[in-house]
């Protein structure tokens, strides 16, 4: 990023400040974003006006030196010397500070390793131990209790007002215990399958190039529609993968909506879904993609596009990653990674040509489908993707 | 070497003659072999072990010693020394400290600081335990203090199996063996196969299986860990009841497993708490098991006291079958699950 807009100032001049504590909240292109202070002391002065967009760098308030040594400090002391300016840039929020330490659970070493598991997050277990320790059967009992979700929940409404920092953390804590008991689940009860293959992009990226030539630039199109695009198609041929393992048997889903893996800032992960994926025109998907994205970093989900994908994509290209080992998101049966775009040696003919490739890779529930036809739809979204005319 | 497979015939018979006849076989099978103590001989061992022995193989190889516990287990280090492979037998486990220069100092160091030329393949028996109303003179469990000792096996063997098969593994070790015979066994009635042999004296066993909690025991509170099971699993609360048979070396893997499906453990010993076997075994399933446990690990230990006289204060000082499930209630809490 290289600019942000100040949204509200959470200090005046005046006020005391300590390391750490968020001065500001900062719209980026992406995300609200807290600005924590760096250094002890006393905000003299704001600079920036809510509202203002200022590139990154710019000095945002001046900081005064902490007040001297500790006792009754009379007022109207004489200044002394010019403080520091302190350049307060956009920041990532750190976690926030250890919250006062209340009595000590008492947790048994399994409890704590199981709570950590299953994402039970210990101060709301009730133990049975002695003297009340919490054992591992009172955190087992606390997590079947816990809502059993399928995708993970939604960001609370954007947080506007005071107290929005400790609502992110809140909701950041919570996000994480819902992966957590999502993930954990998975891992213990579908029997995954993986399956890799290489694609030649080259076709596609020639394809897109000619087409954003024609197209306004607000609606160019990027390489991840055509994936989503192509994986919704290829589900069509290949249903066992669209759909959801419930109560012992595979549900296959009547439309595809595909699950969209967004990761979060600072941290997290939601995948919502774009319904009817396999209908959508590409420009259209595209669209609907980009406010997907916009709208889980501003944290304005629809409950439905979290509760009904059908399968999930998840794209770490943009991380550097070749190839993604995807853990299935329960109840679905199949998650499919698309790795990095990168030119390779590719035989073509008997000759080696550089290509643009791309590894897609599907983790399959062995329970709703078999690796012969996670096979097939490995090899229709290649072809799919080979003429991407016709997506 | 290995427990016999349980299609063999078997004989009802004792843990004392199962003893004797583990004594009887090896001076059979190993012309080196002699045993050597107080009243081994014409009195036929204070506990009536060696019984007959003397008449079978003569005053050779069954020796009377003087009263002079220091003099004949140094008498049965030289002879070990010396290419023989001596049972000593030491009336009980307190006058054994009248010994335990000669098989600290000696027996449990010689190979070490002779650079290995020196090994000392000397058993020692002795009795150990209290129960008998034998007062604080016969009656503690110092197999611990033993346990602690590099150079030394420990053995307690606690069925007829083990007192039938560990004295011959033991004369085979190179090493100095001391088997602790827990003096309430002796009586102990059971079947033996006819064909009943050496067991291994490395590792642990299970001896009853269970998924609530494990009780560790060994030697005279097996038994107790054994009812005690019996008692909890009236309630529901399944316990693994996990004899130690060898308290030096532990098998600590042996423990780790077990409490790595029970998650709780409670650890019987008739030795005192303080520095005890039982507080080695807590250790390590701390460095070993941490992360399984869910509770603290549990003692029933002796009281630390003198062994009493008085029936009722004995039985009071002694780890009880009732302490051990209590114990082990309110470890498991609510449920038996």
């Amino acid at each position: 990023m290289e600019a942000g807009t100040l949204l509200e100032w959470r200090v005046k001049p005046g006020d005391a400040v300590r390391r750490g504590d968020i001065v500001a909240l900062i719209d980026t292109d992406k995300a609200e974003v807290e600005v924590e202070i760096f250094a002890d002391g006393i905000v003299e002065e704001l600079l920036v006006a809510p509202g203002t967009k200022v590139p990154v760098g710019t000095i945002l308030a001046k900081l005064r030196a902490p007040a001297g040594p500790p006792g009754p400090t009379p007022r109207g002391v004489g200044q002394p010397a010019p403080p520091p300016p302190l350049a307060a840039a956009p920041a990532k929020a750190a976690p926030p500070p250890p919250a006062p330490a209340g009595p000590r659970l008492h947790v048994s070493p399994l409890a704590r390793r199981v709570a950590a598991e299953l994402g039970v997050d210990l101060a709301t277990v009730r133990g049975t131990g002695e003297n009340g320790a919490i054992t591992r059967a009172d955190v087992e009992r606390a997590g079947a209790s816990a809502p059993r979700t399928g995708p993970a929940p939604a960001p609370a409404p954007a947080a506007t007002a005071a107290g929005a920092a400790a609502r992110a953390a809140e909701r950041a804590l919570a996000m994480r215990k819902t992966i957590a008991a999502a993930m954990a689940r998975s891992k213990r009860e579908i029997p995954h399958y993986y399956l890799a293959t290489r694609i030649d992009l080259a076709p596609a990226l020639r394809w897109i190039e000619a087409e954003n030539l024609r197209r306004p630039v607000t609606e160019r199109l990027l390489p991840a529609a055509l994936f989503v695009k192509a994986v919704a198609l290829a589900l069509r041929e290949v249903p066992e993968l669209n759909g959801s393992f419930v109560a012992g048997a595979f549900v296959p889903s009547e439309s595809v909506h595909v699950g969209v893996a967004i990761s979060l800032r600072p941290a997290g992960l939601v995948a919502p879904a774009l319904h009817h994926a396999d209908r959508l025109p590409l420009g259209e998907l595209m669209v609907a993609l980009r406010d997907l994205v916009r709208r889980v970093r501003t944290g304005s989900l629809r409950s439905s596009e979290l509760s009904d994908a059908s399968v999930t994509v998840t794209n770490l290209g943009d991380q550097g990653v070749d190839t993604v080992f995807g853990v299935i998101h329960p109840p679905q049966v199949a998650i499919v990674g698309i790795g990095r775009m990168r030119e390779e040696p590719w035989v073509e003919a008997g000759t080696v040509v550089a290509r643009p490739t791309v590894t897609v890779t599907l983790a399959g529930d062995h329970r709703a489908s078999d690796g012969h036809r996670g096979g097939l739809f490995l090899a229709a979204l290649d072809r799919l993707l080979r003429s991407p005319g016709t997506l | 070497m290995s427990v016999p497979s349980q299609a063999s015939a078997s004989v009802r018979t004792t843990y004392r003659a199962a003893v004797r006849e583990a004594i009887r076989d090896a001076l059979q099978r190993d012309r080196r072999v002699f045993l050597m103590g107080e009243d081994v001989g014409r009195y036929g061992g204070c506990f009536a072990v060696s019984k007959g022995l003397l008449d079978e193989f003569g005053p050779e190889r069954i020796r009377d010693t003087p009263l002079s516990e220091c003099a004949f287990v140094g008498a049965g280090i030289g002879a070990a020394l010396g290419g023989m492979r001596p049972i000593v037998e030491i009336m009980t486990v307190n006058f054994s400290l009248l010994a335990l220069d000669q098989i600290l100092n000696n027996a449990a160091t010689l190979l070490h600081m002779s650079g290995g030329q020196l090994p000392v393949p000397l058993v020692i028996r002795m009795t150990t335990g209290g129960g008998r109303q034998l007062a604080a003179q016969h009656s503690h469990s110092l197999e611990g203090w033993y346990a602690h000792i590099p150079g030394l096996k420990v053995l307690t063997p606690a069925t007829l199996e083990d007192a039938r098969g560990m004295l011959w593994t033991a004369l085979e070790d190179p090493n100095p063996v001391l088997i602790f015979e827990h003096g309430g066994l002796y009586p102990l009635e059971g079947e033996l196969a006819t064909n009943a042999g050496a067991v291994p004296i490395d590792r642990a066993i299970v001896r009853r299986p269970g998924r609530d909690v494990t009780l560790v025991a060994y030697g005279g509170t097996l038994a107790k860990a054994l009812a005690a099971a019996a008692e909890l699993a009236a309630d529901g609360i399944e316990a693994e009841v996990i004899d130690l048979r060898t308290l030096r070396p532990l098998d600590t893997p042996a423990l780790i497993e077990s409490v790595s499906r029970t998650h709780r453990v409670v650890i019987v010993d008739e030795g005192w708490r303080s520095g005890s076997i039982s507080a080695e075994v807590s250790a390590r399933l701390m460095e070993g098991a941490f992360h399984e446990l869910d509770g603290p690990v549990q003692r029933v230990c002796a009281a630390e006291v003198p062994m009493p006289y008085a029936r009722h204060l004995e039985e009071a000082a002694l780890p009880r079958v009732e302490t051990v499930v209590a114990v082990v209630r309110r470890l498991v809490g609510g449920g038996g699950a």
